[in-house]
């Protein structure tokens, strides 16, 4: 038993950070709500009760997927860059422009699109890295403060130069048709998007665990000094890291406006980058990890969505989920001294024979 | 004879599951000084630690002065008598010599302002009491190690220690600093204090102590009178086996020079000149070692010689090639390998696989990857290989570094190092904190790289394992050269010291 606590003890401590979580909103429902029974149900369990609020589930989660692995890349290097936000703003303004003055048969206007968004959002990655390589500025204020550069600018760009002025809202032109991305075959509500989220994740995770580039992000985020000794040129990778993130960002972005909304319509942040920070940290940087965290920050989602409008508990009920669960797990002594304890427990067994000590 | 101190059955696990202490008992006598000594990792230190309430033991007594105590904080050890000076100093470097000694016990003027005055004539008083000189309005930062140390004494000395922990004194001194210092332990034997002494250096306690307890392995092999045993003795109770301390011999195929550093000079960001105008070179088949104390250049060197730092003169060749300003990568193709003196930091990453920790400067060439794959496949066979060539003690090419203990992570780097077939060998400080085992494994096999035909920089602080080695022996002092010596024959440490300490200069 002791043997299988250590051996697991991230994926135990992740699952009580959860299951503390919840607990503490099972908690919070029976004090606040008049009917507990079914607010706690339209939480928890309302997400999988319909066909379509589990599409929509699948859906949300896919710019959540991107957003954490573009997060994870930089993460894995230890390059605290929270500049996902940013580089997917920019990276679907970036697309969307292009998707509006141009027109393309869509099995080349799809990848291209993708490609503009990514590379604009690669332009933001790399800016807080150049920066910490060269002058080990922080990457936490620079990505921060970019986000709002991207932000303003962005709107900008949309609002004084592709505003559709027919539109009853501040919203961009429509994007070419050919640029669209339609829902899966047998699906009302999702879409491809999903397929594309799914497959940068396994080409993250390849990249990561088994290429020499990827092997290089880690070794600089594990020991920066061992990896120049090595011969690595960290500040060759602190870049590179940083600009493969944001280019996956900026994919993610843009894949959302191609999937859902096919015109710019984000007056406001998405706040996308912010959950990609959460499931990097509750995926512990891992891409295929990151998809189930994703997927479950996506179904407490639905499920808040769902409490909000069938019950008097509201949405934020969802915010309180997730912010024990994030301190839990970003508290770096929940549950050490427990690990501590069977650690010297498994040691004393081991190697101090019985009589030697009374 | 009165047991001042006794320990019984100390047991200690520290919260990583290294097992330091398993069920530790001593007994040291009043007035005399006892030696604790043991490899590196033999739980020596944590032992003592126990003893002065700086670690928690899960099980175990303390008797002092024969009433059993409870010490729980070095508050509390302090207050019945027990004092203890660490390996690594703990003065305030910008504070003067009286300042630090009165610290936490201030005479004060008017309640509040520090009496200076009062504390010079307690400094004064204290030093003449033991015959400890000390300099009281200097500055500690410009103090020489042995006067640090001395200050480190008498502060223990001022809060009336009876019993006085010296973690390895003389680890940081030159042969004739520790002469110094004996003189002073048995000056303070005199004075009827306990001393317990804490060392591996078999010639010292030989010297220097009356009873010596031998640790291996977090227990208690032996208590002995020192006049008992001789130096091998000793040294057999320790390992558990001989152990050889004879030089080794010469190469014979010496060839031609394979690095030739050229008037290296370099200044550092607050513009002292660090290095100064080094010139060397090293055969194919020697091994050159630098002594010197910690601090004189020689990390500095060791950089410029990786492509980790530039130097602002001078070169470097390989053979015919210039080699100056490459990058680390550029260096390591031409086979220039390097085990640096700080491992933890350099040389490994401790979190991760030693598969990883391996691969580091081959990942990128086949069979380790083909294009931009990595092939794990060929990765783990080879390092399962070194780990069974290099006698590294790892339950799987899998386990993270952190698991090891300080010698086999040693074994790792060295493994890492010596398999990437070099011509070049920098090796600084390669045994240093490493059990005793390891050390000679380490010692052979780059005596063997020697053989084959490399050409070693040994980088040194211990002098017994420089004369041991090296074909040829450099003296830096203060970023130069201050001599050479090309026969190493009955050279001893007493004579290098000279030369480490700048109170001499050879013809260079």
């Amino acid at each position: 038993m002791d043997k299988f606590i250590l051996n697991y003890f991230n994926t135990i401590r992740i699952s009580i950070a959860i299951s503390i979580g919840v607990a503490i909103s099972l908690f919070l429902i029976l004090i606040i709500s008049k009917d507990p029974g079914a607010s706690i149900g339209y939480l928890f369990l309302s997400p999988f009760l319909s066909r379509i609020r589990l599409e929509s589930l699948i859906s949300v989660a896919a710019p959540i997927i991107f957003c954490g692995i573009a997060i994870a890349i930089p993460f894995q290097a230890k390059i605290f860059n929270v500049g996902a936000e940013g580089a997917l703003f920019i990276g679907a303004v970036a697309g969307v422009v292009f998707a509006i003055v141009t027109k393309m048969p869509p099995l080349i206007h799809i990848p291209l699109t993708l490609l503009v968004a990514g590379l604009a959002g690669g332009i933001w990655g790399l800016i807080p890295g150049f920066l910490k390589a060269k002058w080990n500025t922080s990457e936490l204020v620079v990505s921060l403060m970019m986000n709002y550069v991207a932000y303003f600018l962005g709107l900008y760009i949309i609002n004084y130069y592709f505003r559709d002025k027919a539109a009853g809202a501040l919203v961009s032109l429509r994007i070419s048709s050919s640029a669209w991305i339609s829902t899966l075959p047998f699906f009302s509500r999702t879409s491809w998007s999903i397929v594309i989220a799914l497959t940068f994740a396994l080409l993250v995770y390849f990249l990561l665990y088994h290429t020499t580039l990827g092997y290089e992000i880690r070794t600089t985020g594990f020991n920066l000094h061992f990896a120049k000794f090595g011969g690595i040129n960290v500040f060759k990778i602190i870049i590179l890291a940083q600009i493969i993130g944001g280019f996956i960002a900026g994919v993610g972005g843009m894949t959302e406006i191609m999937a859902i909304h096919r015109r710019f319509n984000w007056q406001v942040s998405p706040g996308f980058g912010w959950d990609g920070v959460m499931v990097a940290i509750i995926g512990r940087n891992h891409p295929i990890l990151i998809i189930f965290a994703s997927l479950f920050l996506a179904y407490l989602r639905i499920g808040g969505h769902h409490l909000n409008l069938m019950s008097d508990v509201p949405y934020e009920m969802v915010s309180v989920i997730q912010s024990v669960i994030i301190l839990l797990i970003t508290a770096e002594a929940f549950l050490v001294q427990w690990k501590e304890r069977i650690t010297v427990k498994e040691a004393e067994r081991k190697e101090i024979p019985h009589g030697t000590t009374s | 004879m009165v047991a001042i101190l006794e320990a019984k059955n100390i047991v200690k696990v520290y919260p990583n599951g290294v097992v330091a202490n398993k069920g530790v008992s001593i007994s040291v006598e009043e007035n005399t000084i006892h030696a604790l000594v043991g490899e590196n990792g033999s739980g020596k230190t944590t032992l003592m630690k126990v003893i002065f309430g700086i670690e928690k033991p899960q099980d175990g007594e303390v008797f002092f002065q024969g009433r059993k105590v409870q010490v729980k904080n070095p508050h509390d050890a302090i207050a019945l008598g027990i004092g203890m000076v660490h390996q690594h100093f703990m003065l305030a470097p910008d504070l003067t010599v009286a300042e630090n000694l009165v610290l936490g016990q201030e005479p004060l003027k008017n309640k509040f302002v520090l009496d200076t005055k009062k504390a010079q004539e307690i400094t004064q008083e204290i030093s003449e009491k033991y015959k400890l000189p000390v300099p009281p309005n200097k500055k500690i930062k410009d103090l020489p190690l042995g006067i640090k140390q001395r200050v480190e004494i008498l502060k223990v000395l001022l809060r009336n220690a009876k019993l006085l922990i010296l973690d390895e004194p003389t680890s940081v001194l030159t042969p004739q600093e520790t002469e110094v210092l004996f003189q002073t332990l048995r000056e303070l034997k005199k004075y009827g204090k306990t001393i317990i002494f804490i060392s591996h250096k078999l010639k010292e306690i030989k010297e220097i102590s009356d009873k010596v307890t031998v640790m291996r392995d977090g227990r208690i092999i032996d208590t002995r009178d020192a006049n008992e045993l001789s130096e091998h003795d000793i040294s057999f109770l320790m390992v558990g086996r001989d152990i050889s301390y004879e030089r080794v011999s010469a190469s014979e195929a010496i060839g031609e020079p394979l690095l030739k550093v050229n008037n290296i000079s370099f200044t550092n960001e607050e513009n002292s000149p660090v290095l100064k105008n080094i010139s060397f070179e090293i055969k194919a088949g020697e091994i050159v070692g630098l002594a010197g104390i910690e601090g004189n250049g020689q990390n500095e060197l060791v950089e410029i010689l990786t492509g980790l730092r530039k130097a602002d003169k001078g070169e470097l060749f390989l053979k015919q090639e210039n080699i100056n300003n490459l990058s680390p990568r550029k260096l390591r193709e031409k086979k220039i390998c390097y085990i640096p003196a700080d491992r933890m930091k350099n040389g490994v990453a401790e979190k991760t696989t030693l598969e990883e920790n391996f691969i580091v400067d081959r990942y990128c060439q086949p069979p380790f990857s083909r294009g931009f794959r990595l092939n794990w496949k060929y990765i783990e066979k080879y390092s399962k290989e070194l780990i069974r060539k290099f006698q590294i003690l790892a339950h799987s090419s899998k386990a993270t570094v952190d698991s090891l203990s300080g010698g086999n992570i040693q074994k790792v780097v060295v493994a890492r190092e010596l398999s990437a077939d070099p011509k070049i060998i920098v090796a600084d400080q390669p045994t240093r904190g490493i059990d005793v085992g390891s050390e000679e494994l380490v010692h052979n096999l780059l005596i063997d790289a020697r053989d084959k035909g490399s050409a070693v920089f040994l980088i040194s602080a211990n002098l017994d394992e420089i004369i041991k080695l090296s074909s040829k022996i450099m003296v830096i002092y203060q970023g130069e050269i201050v001599a050479r010596f090309d026969k190493i024959d009955g050279i001893r440490d007493v004579d290098l010291g000279h030369y480490m300490l700048g109170l001499k200069r050879g013809e260079v």
